[in-house]
């Protein structure tokens, strides 16, 4: 593991801007009248950008296969007591 | 005691994930919370959030996904050893935290000044749900500008640290590590904006 | 402590500092387990004078020695101080701390001042707690559940107390990561997953629960401090909160935490028995893999405390279900155990009668945890001295009879000294018939339909009340003849010296009491954790 990837200054403006971009989306998306369909956009839209900033400022893309699964062990717990929760809520 | 055992790089990387996650199910419990609310409750929760300025909001959003960048390219110029760009783009990232805590002290400022805050006349007598979304408003931008002012503190230390030559192109995980702190508070807030206002 | 210092260069010689700041400020994992052992330790026997004094109360109906507010702060303080200052850190911090690293390979943890601060935020933690017993409205009267509304209402010191667990979380946190962290990259070459002790398994599984399940908890006590403190409503349905939520939130935490309390304890049993049996364990992968079985199933189930509490019905029936599927990793334990017993040449030693009695009293607090586990029956005995019962079988006959166990196992090893063996089996006895006799009367009483949590009862529980009180009594004779023997063993009695239970796994094969370094050279492996016939022994 002693090889560092090193992303480059321009690769990572470029990221930057995309996330800018992707900002400036959720706000018009959400600016339109979608109903309950506007959180399900506002979300995918954030979902895009967490995964961009994990995968490159956080060099998630250049990691190895372990790192990778334990974010997603993390992510599906989370998920799982979130889901578990709502056979409540939603039943209640 | 005396050989010195070799960093363990891809340890102490590991070790700081690990943090991270405990920080991703801290805020996770919040989102819960904000979730089931939000089922209860959407119509109180959309009249709450349109009393949210999204102005300001998306400035924080540009401010904190600025300084994610900055912080990114302080690794690049670390392990590019470009010594004096690391303190700078630390220093930026720095700049936008101060920044971001300005504009969170006047929303919250502006808002409390209006009588909403938790435990308020205002919000007690209102409907409930409403007194729940800004509950949940103040803890949970509370605990990220907490978070935010921890990040700035610690990057302030690791540019002290590169300044001394500790930080270098062959030893840079603090550094690298407190990138990823910062990241993660960057991270959060990419779910507070639309969360909180945005949606509905 | 220190008190037992042997003449060879060990870890209790080979210092830079002096006295008291040789320990506290020590990065050595074996110093820092050792401080974990007295501190928790400390707290359980603590947690233990309590426990008594509620059985008297209850000896007899009505008022014996306490009222009503003080028996619900006794209770309320004899759980947080059991659960959160003694079981929940102290298998990690104790026994993790000491064995785990030697056991892996490693000359250390992966992060040892990470490991020191750990110690300091559980003392912290712990001293904050016990302030706030004294201090503010006095000591918290809500139960270790800190259920709201009442937590949020009650003029006790709450917020106090509950900001002393939040540090403490903190420390479980960072003990979790620095262990995953460890096993991940600190083994020994030839140390493979598949020759990993059970024990260090077991904890690598917990390590997990640590960092997953813990997080909720302190955002769950940060709730509960903004509640008081602030006003915030989110769990006061006058406000639009859902008291509900708190109980969720808390349970999925505290769910998973009892497998933080267990998991340890079942890794011990799993390294005693094969030593104890001379054969290798039998089942090797699948005990390893029930480890993380039962954590990941143990996170899915946490609605069957909240079955009563007005949950959907859906939601109940969800949860029952999947809490019958932690039975599963948890009978496979079983029964890999008993299959390592069969044809062994069982020898049975202080360690050993610990261990096989975990084994039964684990097993009754598990199969009684299936009654309340089924929602049906749970209505039935739900809040009744039933449930109080079946933790105590899985936590105290559990967890509690598993420390035992190790500390009779593993001590010797760490101070170069042994207890004497028939005052331990003396106590062993005493203890394990006391503790019948407390805790199989409270189950009855349970069915028969005794509430827990009042200081009062009717006349028709008296005689079984006080059966139960008798048998504490002999519980705590026991507990205190096996305190004595084995802390007077560890610091004037019989040399210990070598391996001569002819353990196969690492840390028997470094000097007694072990170097600070641990090894000398970096470890190779060669054979497997039971493999008595590799490591060159008949």
């Amino acid at each position: 593991m002693n090889e560092h990837h090193i992303i480059s200054y321009r690769k990572l403006t470029g990221i930057w801007l995309v996330l800018l971009l992707l900002t400036a989306l959720t706000v018009a998306i959400t600016r339109v009248e979608l109903g309950g369909y506007k959180v399900l956009a506002a979300l995918t839209i954030a979902c895009a950008k967490a995964g961009l900033v994990i995968a490159f400022f956080m060099h998630m893309k250049y990691e190895g296969r372990l790192l990778r699964w334990l974010l997603f062990l993390a992510l599906l717990t989370l998920a799982i007591f979130i889901g578990l929760t709502f056979f409540d809520v939603l039943y209640r | 005691m005396n050989q010195t055992a070799h960093k363990d790089y891809f340890g102490a990387k590991l070790g700081m994930w690990l943090f991270l996650f405990t920080e991703l199910l801290l805020f996770g419990g919040l989102f819960l919370l904000y979730a089931v609310y939000l089922k209860r409750y959407p119509h109180e929760f959309a009249t709450a959030g349109r009393q949210l300025d999204w102005t300001l909001g998306a400035a924080n959003t540009v401010i904190l996904l600025t300084s994610s960048l900055s912080v990114a390219m302080a690794v690049t110029a670390a392990q590019r050893g470009e010594t004096r760009r690391v303190m700078a783009m630390i220093g930026g990232t720095i700049l936008c935290a101060a920044g971001f805590m300005s504009i969170k002290y006047f929303e919250w400022s502006a808002k409390i000044g209006h009588g909403i805050y938790p435990g308020s006349e205002q919000l007690k007598s209102g409907p409930p749900g409403e007194s729940v979304f800004f509950s949940l408003y103040y803890i949970t931008t509370g605990i990220h500008g907490l978070h935010v002012v921890i990040g700035a503190l610690l990057l302030a230390w690791i540019a002290l640290k590169a300044r001394s030559g500790a930080v270098n192109a062959s030893d840079y995980i603090l550094l690298e590590n407190g990138a990823l702190y910062w990241h993660l508070v960057d991270l959060i807030w990419i779910f507070i904006f639309p969360l909180y206002y945005l949606v509905l | 402590m220190s008190n037992a210092q042997p003449p060879q260069a060990s870890f209790w010689n080979d210092t830079g500092r002096s006295g008291i700041a040789a320990w506290i400020f020590s990065t050595d994992h074996k110093r820092i387990g050792l401080l974990y052992l007295y501190s928790t330790f400390g707290f359980f026997l603590t947690g233990v004078l309590l426990g008594l004094l509620l059985r008297i109360e209850l000896i007899a109906p009505g008022r014996t020695i306490v009222g009503p507010q003080t028996y619900n702060a006794l209770f309320t303080v004899h759980g947080v101080v059991m659960i959160f200052l003694f079981i929940l850190p102290s298998f990690p911090g104790a026994f993790g701390n000491l064995v785990m690293p030697i056991q892996v390979g490693a000359r250390d943890v992966a992060f040892p001042r990470l490991n020191l601060l750990s110690w300091w935020l559980y003392i912290i933690g712990a001293v904050i707690v016990l302030v706030s017993l004294f201090t503010g409205g006095g000591a918290p009267d809500t139960g270790w559940t800190f259920y709201v509304p009442f937590s949020a209402r009650t003029g006790t010191n709450v917020s106090l107390a509950v900001f002393g667990v939040f540090i403490i979380g903190f420390s479980a946190i960072l003990t979790g990561l620095n262990f995953i962290t460890t096993i991940h990259r600190l083994r020994a070459p030839g140390m493979t997953w598949d020759r990993l002790p059970l024990f260090t398994w077991s904890l690598y599984a917990t390590a997990w629960v640590q960092v997953l399940a813990t997080p909720i908890l302190a955002i769950t006590l940060v709730l509960v401090m903004a509640e008081r403190l602030l006003g915030t409503g989110l769990f006061d349905p006058a406000r639009g909160g859902d008291p509900l939520m708190y109980q969720h939130l808390f349970w999925i935490y505290s769910h998973p935490a009892v497998y933080i309390m267990i998991l340890p304890a079942m890794g011990v049993i799993s390294d005693i028995i094969p030593v104890f049996s001379r054969k290798p364990i039998f089942g090797y992968k699948m005990i390893a893999f029930s480890s993380l079985a039962i954590a990941a199933a143990g996170s899915l189930v946490w609605g069957h405390h909240m079955f009563t509490s007005g949950m959907s019905d859906t939601a109940v029936l969800v949860f029952s279900f999947l809490t019958f599927i932690v039975a599963i990793p948890s009978a496979i334990k079983v029964f890999n155990w008993v299959s390592t017993l069969y044809r062994g040449s069982i020898s049975l030693e202080a360690p050993m009668l610990f261990a096989l009695s975990f084994i039964l009293l684990f097993s009754i607090g598990g199969l009684s945890g299936l009654i309340l586990g089924a929602a049906a029956t749970d209505v039935h005995v739900h809040d009744t001295h039933f449930v109080v019962g079946h933790f105590h079988y899985v936590m105290f006959g559990g967890s509690g009879f598993a420390f035992f166990a190790a500390m009779h196992y593993w001590l010797p090893k760490f101070y170069g000294r042994r207890y004497a063996e028939k005052p331990a089996l003396l106590a062993w006895a005493l203890m394990f018939t006391g503790f019948n006799l407390l805790y199989f009367t409270m189950q009855v009483l349970g069915m028969k339909g005794m509430p827990r949590r009042y200081y009062d009862y009717l006349p028709e529980f008296a005689s079984l009340n006080l059966l139960a009180t008798v048998g504490s009594w002999i519980l705590a004779a026991g507990l205190v003849i096996m305190l004595v023997n084995l802390f007077r063993g560890l610091r004037g009695g019989v040399p210990f010296e070598g391996n001569p239970w002819g353990g196969a796994t690492l840390e028997w094969s470094v000097a007694t009491p072990p170097p600070t370094e641990n090894f000398e050279e970096e470890p190779l492996v060669t054979h497997g954790p039971y493999d008595f016939e590799g490591m060159g022994k008949p």
